[in-house]
């Protein structure tokens, strides 16, 4: 076991992990944040997205204590401080982006991740850096919607 | 902008805010005290004897707690086919035992034989691999491929079934001779084998089961992945484990979407009941990805022959298919009814066709079980007859748009009995193909098709007009045709004595946004805002019985039954109101959440009755009950038919083989709307799943039965690079004649009409090209395509 500390969604955490510990489960698990969700075991789905120091990241692929000392965030820290849904989150519910919702904290995670990186992303760059997070209700269009519109930009097409 | 309440709104999912905000709560994110680990050992190989499993290593590992193996579960029963079917000379299909855990032998890769229950989840896992390797397997020959199956009897996949036959069904038997005749006389006649891919549906949330189990009153409760949690316990109860229905609750609660795949009982799920009982403590599965490649029932596995005969116009005479149908090693809850009534009563589609004639025989192979996959033996359907009929007009040089509108049925002829027994109550195909021409620019076709080949692609263009029955089902004809339950629905509608209300609803929302549409219906029909209303759904203990989710038959079905307790709400609104307001019932009107006295102004409020209603002072109690509670069973008439038109445009690369969908186009008609956000959200959702069976989606198993496409690594889900922004419209509406709400759901679509309709404008743009092909087997993949090109 080893004593891991890091910064989750603001809030310093400190715990002891084995050394298997995958950052998800200690996640799910040791913090109860569970909206970081398994879809896979092969870093394909995307379901287990977070931010670590402001990147996208397959928490499903890191251990615990590989990212010691990182600054988390994951989808329970992105509502606005008096606890509306953030732009992103709120583009998603206003466009009809999730069906289930099993996939929609890691499609909020990388678009978030997306627009930082890139702020007017035209619609096929929406759908190349999606490519990691794999979505089987809704065919894809209300989600590219979504992001396009959290962009700030008018959607293309319908 | 948009109306965003009642009826035909789109207001916000209520559903959304938790799940966008981490607050959902599905099966594996709960937490209970005391909880345990279950693992399961599956097989490594595709068939083969149990000879020996040594549990005493396992048992003795660190945390681990309990062993189980199909030794344990010999004695309970089996896990059984919902539908009997009978084969074309009479005798009762062959139904092999399917155990919670495999015992004597193993049936495919993934067969669960033993389960580990430890105190941690890593602990189980390091147990159940300690198992694997105590185990002794002698391997038996892979029986995978359907005509080896039937033509080898020496190798049995169940050893009492000596041809690996689940049963032979002609549908519908006595025509068949009139169909050979009429493929005698034919002028013409065209002919293709297709195979119509197997599929793993993959919900985006693996299935997950825990159970608990409660000495003190010796309950049991079944938290799990479930589309309909009614009929799980039913299965539990009535066939595997012989507990009481009274003493098991079963409990889906957030759900990542099913597709088909958690209709079913699975055994799992009676492990952990059993394993929560002997321990007394709760025991939890999750499935891993892999697991659930291997062990969820799939989908589809058709390969057929169809055959059409027709005069030189392109007029139909007849259709006749023989088709096989992979059921896989074990029988699943709706395996015999998804290639049977679901499949060949759809054969004749949108068409006046005379003459239908099906002929399906099912095979047991050493691979996972199929059962229903969103469309469920309808898809089957449409993607023979369109792909077929695509190719007569090839053949003939007919125009593929003028050949269905001359065959359609038209407008005067419902209701309209189908040769292969089905009445459709209302439809208007002309109305659909001429809007889907309409948004798809036919007439513009040629002019992308010389920008397309300006930079160097094939274009082409593919139709498919589709029909399916949903609302499943009337109970005395699916009795008739071998349904093991009825497929009624049930709905409470509860008015609290403050006015608000809760509905409990038979149907389950994994996904579809009941909690949202049925509160449009109820605020809609009571004049209330539908915020007051909360849809319950998804826990037996609060909901008096349901069938489920699933055959797009949630409104229809669900819905009515709920719309059923709400009239019966209203009348008895009405008693009480006559006698607050000295009036006589029948002169009591309600409207806009009003009861009043007709021609008066003497009214009350809905929320005034419903507080009389608990607090009766002023109360006819000689006469009526106090309390505003009403339950409505509802079994439906007939079946409703949804049907629509869809054309793709795809681009062709010739050099590398790769197929582009650059356009889609659906003009469905649904009957009335509730939510045209939501029934947007299932046509795209249903087409992204069409597009990925038609060029992605290939689940492969090898000789030996070793499953090649495991994971998504393997597997090909459609992402979004994969797929365009789809062009919807549901306008052209025909209501369902036989329910209130005059809904023909929405939910499978998309999945229906999309994979003909890619598949012949595959085939459009190869043609154009000069390469003369028929046909090319879903999915169209690059080194398929070019195999066509350069073959």
């Amino acid at each position: 076991m080893t004593t891991v500390s890091m910064t989750v969604n603001g809030k310093p955490v400190s715990a002891s992990v084995e050394g298997r510990t995958l950052l998800v489960q200690y996640l799910r698990e040791g913090l109860g944040l569970t909206g970081t969700h398994v879809g896979c075991d092969t870093s394909q789905c995307g379901a287990c997205v977070v931010h670590v120091d402001g990147k996208p990241v397959k928490s499903c692929t890191v251990f615990a204590m590989d990212v010691a000392g990182a600054d988390v965030k994951t989808i329970e820290g992105m509502a606005n401080a008096d606890g509306s849904l953030g732009t992103i989150q709120q583009a998603f519910q206003d466009h009809h982006g999730l069906q289930c919702g099993f996939c929609t904290p890691g499609m909020v995670m990388s678009s978030a991740a997306l627009l930082a990186e890139n702020p007017k992303p035209t619609e096929s760059e929406v759908r190349h850096y999606l490519e990691g997070n794999i979505c089987r209700c809704t065919g894809y269009h209300n989600i590219i919607k979504a992001v396009l519109s959290a962009s700030g930009q008018m959607v293309a097409a319908e | 902008m948009a109306k965003d309440f009642g009826i035909g709104g789109s207001p916000k999912r209520r559903e959304d805010v938790r799940f966008l905000t981490g607050r959902g709560v599905y099966t594996d994110d709960m937490n209970l005290h005391g909880q345990t680990y279950a693992v399961f050992v599956r097989s490594s190989v595709a068939h083969g004897r149990i000879v020996s499993i040594d549990t005493a290593a396992a048992l003795a590992m660190p945390g681990v707690l309990a062993v189980f193996t199909g030794e344990d579960f010999k004695d309970v029963g089996g896990n059984p086919a919902g539908w009997l079917i009978n084969s074309r000379d009479g005798t009762p299909m062959k139904e092999p035992k399917r155990p919670v855990l495999a015992h004597g032998k193993v049936r495919h890769v993934g067969d669960a034989y033993a389960a580990v229950i430890a105190s941690t989840y890593a602990q189980a896992k390091d147990a159940a691999q300690q198992l694997a390797d105590d185990t002794v397997i002698d391997e038996l020959p892979a029986i995978i491929d359907m005509r080896a199956a039937l033509a080898d009897a020496s190798n049995r996949v169940h050893d009492e079934i000596s041809d690996n036959q689940c049963f032979d069904w002609g549908w519908i038997e006595d025509n068949r001779a009139a169909v050979e005749a009429a493929f005698q006389a034919a002028p013409h006649i065209t002919t293709l084998e297709l195979v119509n891919n197997r599929l793993v549906p993959n919900a985006m949330e693996p299935r997950a089961s825990i159970g608990e189990y409660f000495p003190g009153t010796g309950d049991y409760k079944l938290t799990t992945t479930s589309q309909n949690p009614h009929l799980t316990r039913l299965l539990i109860a009535a066939f595997v484990m012989g507990i009481p229905e009274n003493k098991l609750t079963v409990v889906a609660p957030d759900v990542g979407g099913g597709f088909g795949s958690k209709i079913y009982h699975y055994g799992e799920e009676a492990l952990v009941l059993a394993a929560a009982k002997k321990l007394g403590r709760p025991v939890r599965w999750t499935a891993e990805r892999s697991e659930s490649f291997l062990s969820d029932a799939h989908g589809r596995d058709h390969v057929t022959k169809i055959e059409l005969a027709c005069d030189k116009e392109g007029n139909f005479l007849a259709f006749r298919t023989e088709t096989l149908a992979n059921v896989g090693a074990y029988l699943s809850n709706f395996s015999t009814a998804t290639p049977t009534f679901l499949h060949g009563t759809l054969m004749a589609g949108p068409y006046k066709v005379p003459l239908v004639y099906v002929n399906v025989k099912t095979v047991f192979t050493n691979t996972a079980p199929v059962d229903a996959y969103r469309g469920a033996g309808r898809p089957e359907a449409t993607y023979s007859l369109e792909r077929v009929i695509d190719q007569m007009c090839r053949e003939l040089g007919l125009d593929p748009f003028e050949v269905r509108r001359k065959n359609f049925l038209t407008t005067d002829q419902f209701p309209y009995t189908s040769p292969v027994g089905l009445v459709y109550d209302t439809g208007n195909y002309q109305a659909t193909l001429d809007k889907a021409m309409e948004m798809a620019d036919v007439s513009g076709f040629a002019a992308r098709r010389a920008d397309s080949a300006a930079r160097g692609k094939l274009r082409g263009m593919g139709l498919s007009t589709w029909i399916e029955a949903c609302g499943i089902a009337p109970s005395h004809l699916v009795g008739i045709l071998g349904a093991r339950v009825g497929l009624y629905d049930a709905a409470t509608v509860r008015v609290n004595a403050t006015g608000n209300i809760s509905v409990m609803v038979g149907a389950h929302s994994h996904g579809q946004g009941h909690e949202t549409v049925f509160a449009q219906v109820v605020g809609d029909m009571l004049g209330i805002p539908e915020s007051s209303v909360e849809i319950v759904h998804g826990d037996t203990s609060k909901i008096p019985f349901g069938m489920g989710s699933y055959g797009s038959r949630s409104l229809a079905v669900c819905g009515t039954a709920m719309t059923k307790a709400v009239d019966k709400i209203i009348a008895k609104g009405k008693k009480i109101a006559a006698h607050m307001l000295e009036a006589a019932e029948g002169d009591i009107t309600f409207a806009d959440g009003k009861f009043s006295v007709a021609g008066t102004d003497k009214a009350k409020t809905f929320g005034e009755i419903a507080f009389s209603a608990y607090v009766p002072h002023n109360y006819p109690l000689e006469t009526l009950e106090p309390g505003l509670e009403e339950t409505a069973f509802y079994d439906p008439a007939n079946f409703t038919y949804p049907a629509g038109a869809y054309i793709c445009e795809v681009e062709v690369d010739e050099g590398t083989g790769k197929v582009d969908v650059v356009a889609f186009h659906c003009a469905d008609d649904f009957g009335n709307v509730m939510n045209p956000m939501i029934v947007e959200g299932q046509v795209h959702g249903g087409v992204g799943q069409g597009i990925g069976q038609a060029l992605l989606e290939s689940t492969t198993y090898d000789e030996n039965g070793q499953l090649l496409t495991g994971s998504y690594m393997d597997y090909a889900m459609p992402r979004a690079e994969d797929v365009p922004f789809y062009n919807v419209d549901y306008s052209c509406q025909t209501p369902c004649t036989h329910n209130p709400l005059g809904v023909k759901g929405c939910g499978e679509a998309g999945a229906i009409g999309s994979p003909p309709a890619v598949i012949n404008a595959v085939l459009d743009a190869l043609n154009s090209g000069g390469h003369k092909v028929a046909h090319i087997d879903m999915p169209v993949s690059p080194h398929r395509v070019w195999q066509a090109i350069n073959g």
